[in-house]
């Protein structure tokens, strides 16, 4: 039998990018605990539409836990409470009649706040420009399989390729450090052949955009790994650092 | 910038610094710690091993300057990256919880990092610049000791260097790119054993010279 909660809600508005934000108080009432946290902010977009306000601003698209469009910190933990699932995945069973919510964007210097709850990633893609690629020769397709990669390998680049790019290892760090994602995006090319030809330039390119963008720098808090929807492990961080140090001292790229 | 300046610079780069820097801090504390053990034996002993440390003569005077350059990097490095990190996050969270990542070394270590500069500011004063004509090492250990406000600083300061060495030691490993699925569990442990063995074996020197004068 589906159950109800009557929750209280502190959710960050802000008009836009300059304006100043503050915490505002509804009450969610009625609230199924079969719905995901981005149904219940629906329920109350619903509501505030009827009384004549502006519904809260919240990303959100595919809402299967794939996408990496939403996310908010809720009661100061990015994607909310539960372990390795994004904020469209977090039902409102994990929360008891009664509870207060406190809804907050990302925090970062390198996000812009665009209102309300959304915030800009660009940063993130501007990380991948610097190098999250490898180059491919156009023509026929090569053969499937020609390049012998075992099964251990291929799992570990697809450990790190589950990055979804949500931004909550950013959210989540102390320091808003893009560590996580940036040796996430390193390590899905650096353990496979094909992009071992442009391994160190990607390394000084991808890491030299991200302290320039304005994030902060990792001091191995562990709170990324904790809080990615993903679970990617900080071993990538420590990657990340090997493939620089490869790079900075032992290649000839400058 | 050349090539050095901007790997130095860069964030992997600053975390190298401090890596390098704290493993050779936590060397030199392992070397202090065993030289400071023959306290334990009593006087002669002590003495003894002061003699012939500072028979060493030049070698000594090339350590000293390698740990005060290297002090100064640790130092100035973490503080800019102390500054770095709090500007990166310019509107703070509201509500504020950790997922179970840090620890309690992890969260303090910028502030154990401060208390620990003005200790060791007071232990030079103490013990390295101080007119040692007349008087023995051990002595001066002795007198230094007799006062209870000492004991209490200097106990402090030793668990505040194993809060500081908790989050230091492992995290020294990371940064350099060892982390491996058969090493860093061990790694962990070694860390957490050796502040233990930093905060026991340092911290009850004091409260055995007092006992025993």
């Amino acid at each position: 039998m589906t159950k109800t909660l009557n929750l209280t809600l502190k959710v960050w508005r802000q008009n836009g990018p300059d304006s100043m934000g503050r915490l505002e108080t509804y009450n969610a009432g009625d609230i199924s605990t079969d719905m995901s946290f981005l149904e219940m902010i629906d329920v109350i977009n619903e509501q505030l539409t009827i009384e004549g306000k502006e519904p809260i601003a919240f990303d959100h698209d595919c809402r299967e836990g794939i996408c990496g469009m939403c996310g908010t910190v809720v009661n100061g933990r990015p994607h909310g409470p539960e372990k390795g699932t994004t904020l469209c995945q977090l039902h409102m069973r994990h929360f008891s009649d009664g509870d207060t919510i406190v809804i907050e964007p990302w925090r970062s210097r390198a996000f812009k706040i665009i209102k309300d709850l959304v915030v800009d990633r660009g940063a993130l893609d501007k990380i991948i420009q610097a190098g999250g690629y490898v180059s491919v020769n156009t023509g026929g397709a090569p053969d499937a399989n020609a390049i012998p990669i075992s099964q251990d390998t291929a799992e570990k680049a697809m450990d790190a390729a589950a990055c979804i790019g949500c931004g909550a290892c950013v959210a989540a760090c102390p320091n808003a450090s893009a560590m996580l994602f940036t040796s996430a995006k390193i390590s899905q090319l650096a353990l496979l052949p094909q992009g071992r030809p442009e391994a160190a330039t990607r390394a000084i390119a991808m890491v030299r955009a991200m302290d320039e963008l304005g994030f902060g720098n990792c001091t191995n808090e562990r709170e990324c790994e904790a809080e990615c929807p993903k679970e990617i492990s900080i071993v990538n961080i420590a990657r990340m650092n090997r493939e620089f140090f490869k790079a900075a001292f032992f290649s000839e790229v400058k | 910038m050349n090539w050095l300046t901007k790997t130095f610079t860069s964030s992997i780069g600053k975390k190298l610094l401090m890596a390098v820097t704290g493993l050779s801090f936590c060397a030199f504390l392992t070397a202090h710690l065993i030289g400071n053990l023959t306290l334990y034996a009593g006087r002669d002993a002590f003495n003894s091993y002061a003699e012939h440390l500072h028979s060493l003569g030049p070698l000594i005077t090339v350590a000293e300057t390698g740990l005060l350059f290297f002090g100064i990097i640790h130092v100035v490095t973490g503080l800019f990256l102390f500054f770095q990190n709090i500007a990166a996050r310019p509107a703070r969270y509201e509500v504020n919880k950790n997922a179970g990542g840090r620890t309690i070394g992890s969260v303090t270590m910028p502030y154990t990092g401060l208390i620990l500069i003005a200790f060791i500011t007071l232990h030079l004063i103490n013990f390295h610049f101080i007119d040692k004509s007349g008087s023995t090492i051990f002595q001066i250990v002795q007198d230094a000791f007799t006062k209870p406000a000492y004991i209490v600083i200097y106990v402090l300061a030793v668990i505040t260097a194993a809060f500081h060495v908790s989050h230091g030691f492992w995290s020294a490993f990371q940064t350099l790119g060892v982390n491996h699925p058969k090493y860093m569990p061990f790694i962990r442990t070694a860390g957490i054993a050796f502040s233990l063995i930093i905060g026991l074996g340092f911290g009850f020197i004091p409260i055995f010279i007092s006992i025993t004068t």
